[in-house]
């Protein structure tokens, strides 16, 4: 199991959570995240002053598949997170150890799979 | 005072008009006599809507402060209203308004202490009139102590102003109203009088003075200056907030400068109405073009800055001076809020304005009646601005006279407010201490020092919305417990 974290500009998340839903992927957690990199900070101007907020506000995305699909959710999200422009943001894949689902309590791999239509309440 | 010589024309000629009317019923004295009441009673009605006008500013400067402040100190600005017109309130009533009003000396009043019935306020009975008069003056001494607390934002002790509201209202606004409106020093320099129309010196100036005392002994929000003393952008939360305050505050100073006339007589408010509103706007002019031409943007805490410098500016000269001066006082005052604001930010923590918007607005303000005041307006005695001197036809030594009136009154304003105000800081500083903990003050005065806060959603985690579906939490019988074996399995890590 890989986890993969994308820290990425807002905007890109909704076509990113479109396709990867189509493509069997529903669960994912995103986390409003600050940071920096080589896009510089924001200067604000207040009452006259100017004030510099060295980082940015992204998206971090989390997904966790099985390592198979890994490369099909990097894929999804290279393609709707690059405009080309500083900023974009970067992708980490991360090892994963298990996966346990609250609900029932039930651990591996079915825990990413995705749910059949009759076993979501409606 | 042609106000007076217009409600004389005007009452004969009502009597004239009625008198063939009630020919017989009514003699013409009686007539004449219940004419003359009827126009006191809507002089009052007008001065009754103007003291709901004036007290509508509190919300004004409620939300103008609380705007100004962080999320973490939303709350206790309500708090902090509320607590000082209450204390002012009962301190004015009990005290202040015998001191601004009594008569007495030249340095205060002596009479209408415990304002009652059966009782003489400078040798007059106490009337509905007197009530409604008193009531208007104590809306004007709850907005000046409104204005000193716009400095010691996010840090004062809450019991600061419990003590300082009942000395301010009791003792620092009465003396300074009292030499200026009621009869005291002020109100004759040599035969001239200090022309102080709602009190840019009276109120604001007075104000802010108190503000600059609490400040130099209050110090600056932790983080506002850097190791090198550099002051650093602490940015309010709310700019909608801002706005919204100095709008109601622009609304509501209608009523003060407007209902600053007392009567209704030749509708001479709406003269005064119409210089306030044309400050106002060139106030918010004079103040975006200086932070534009400083910093190429425009500000919005700045440009409502500006409106309120405007109308600080005409506060005293709204009563005095032609339609063409309005524009040029309110936009100085406008110029003037940019440039202090930045200047003053280098030393002193000020984090709505108020030293520059009321402070030096208010002494431009009673500065500029010796410039601009119209020979057509002033009152009895005193001389005209140094305009009509230069460009008129008016004696220039009178004019400068009145002038320099102007800055007796200001200089007065400001070396008592400091004085009694410093020395009741200091008292307050050396024994209940001024400012919080600096735990407190990180965490912010609403859960620090009123236990909530005013914001709870954003510092408290909310749960999700439940939508009702079965294995919802709590309603966990729906949903057969997970089995031990497969929990025991989550633990092993």
């Amino acid at each position: 199991m890989k986890k993969i974290e994308a820290f990425i500009r807002h905007e890109a998340f909704e076509p990113i959570r479109a396709e990867l839903l189509d493509k069997g992927f529903p669960s994912l957690s995103i986390i409003e995240a600050k940071g920096s990199g080589r896009q510089k900070g924001i200067v604000e101007k207040y009452r006259g002053s100017t004030l510099t907020v060295n980082v940015r506000p992204k998206l971090k995305v989390e997904v966790v598949v099985e390592d198979k699909d890994k490369g099909l959710v990097v894929e999804t999200i290279l393609k709707h997170a690059r405009t080309g422009e500083v900023g974009d943001g970067k992708i980490f894949v991360i090892p994963v150890e298990e996966a346990i689902r609250i609900r029932t309590g039930e651990g591996g791999e079915p825990v990413l799979q995705v749910h059949e239509d009759s076993e979501i309440p409606t | 005072m042609r106000k007076k010589m217009g409600l004389a024309v005007f009452l004969a000629a009502l009597a004239a008009l009625v008198l063939p009317a009630v020919a017989g019923a009514a003699s013409l004295t009686e007539v004449a006599g219940t004419v003359e009441e009827k126009a006191s009673e809507l002089n009052m009605v007008w001065v009754a809507v103007a003291t709901a006008l004036v007290f509508l500013m509190q919300a004004g400067f409620m939300f103008l402060e609380i705007g100004f402040s962080r999320q973490k100190n939303a709350g206790t600005g309500v708090a902090k209203i509320l607590i000082n017109l209450a204390i002012v309130t009962l301190a004015w009533w009990a005290i202040g308004y015998g001191v601004a009003e009594g008569g007495g000396n030249d340095f205060f009043g002596d009479s209408g202490f415990f304002f009652h019935f059966d009782q003489t306020v400078a040798g007059e009975a106490v009337t509905g009139e007197t009530s409604m008069l008193m009531l208007y003056g104590l809306a004007f001494c709850a907005v000046s102590l409104a204005i000193v607390w716009g400095t010691t934002l996010e840090r004062i002790k809450f019991g600061v102003y419990v003590i300082y509201a009942i000395v301010f209202g009791a003792v620092i606004y009465p003396l300074i109203a009292h030499a200026v409106w009621g009869g005291g020093l002020l109100s004759d320099i040599g035969g001239k009088p200090v022309m102080d129309f709602a009190g840019s010196s009276v109120v604001h100036l007075t104000g802010a003075v108190g503000a600059l005392s609490a400040l130099l002994l209050l110090g600056p929000r932790k983080g506002k200056y850097d190791a090198n003393g550099k002051p650093r952008v602490i940015p309010g939360h709310s700019m909608p907030l801002v706005g919204l305050g100095v709008i109601i505050l622009w609304i509501g100073w209608f009523g003060f400068n407007g209902g600053s006339t007392f009567e209704t007589g030749e509708s001479f408010f709406g003269e005064v109405m119409l210089n306030t509103q044309l400050a106002a706007a060139a106030g918010v002019i004079g103040a975006s073009l200086a932070v534009y031409l400083k910093s190429r943007t425009l500000d919005v805490g700045m440009a409502g800055n500006g409106a309120i410098a405007g109308l600080v500016g005409i506060t005293a000269p709204s009563g005095f001076v032609e339609y063409w001066a309005a524009p040029i006082i309110g936009l100085v005052a406008g110029l003037l809020v940019v440039y202090a604001v930045l200047a003053i930010d280098k030393l002193l923590d000020d984090p709505v304005g108020a030293l520059s918007a009321h402070g030096l607005a208010g002494i431009w303000g009673t500065l500029a009646v010796g410039i601009f005041a119209s020979p057509r307006l002033i009152v009895e005695g005193a001389g005209p601005g140094i305009w009509y001197g230069i460009f008129g036809d008016q004696s220039l030594s009178n004019a400068f006279g009145q002038l320099g009136v102007q800055g007796l009154a200001v200089a007065f304003t400001f070396v008592v407010v400091l004085v009694i105000s410093l020395a009741t800081f200091a008292i307050i500083k050396a024994t209940i201490g001024l400012r919080v903990s600096d735990d407190e003050e990180e965490a912010g005065l609403d859960i620090s020092s009123h236990g909530m806060y005013g914001y709870p959603e954003q510092f408290i985690p909310q749960p999700e919305y439940s939508t009702g579906l079965p294995g919802t939490l709590g309603s966990g019988a729906a949903v057969p417990a997970p089995a031990p074996a497969q929990m025991t399995a989550t633990e092993t890590r």
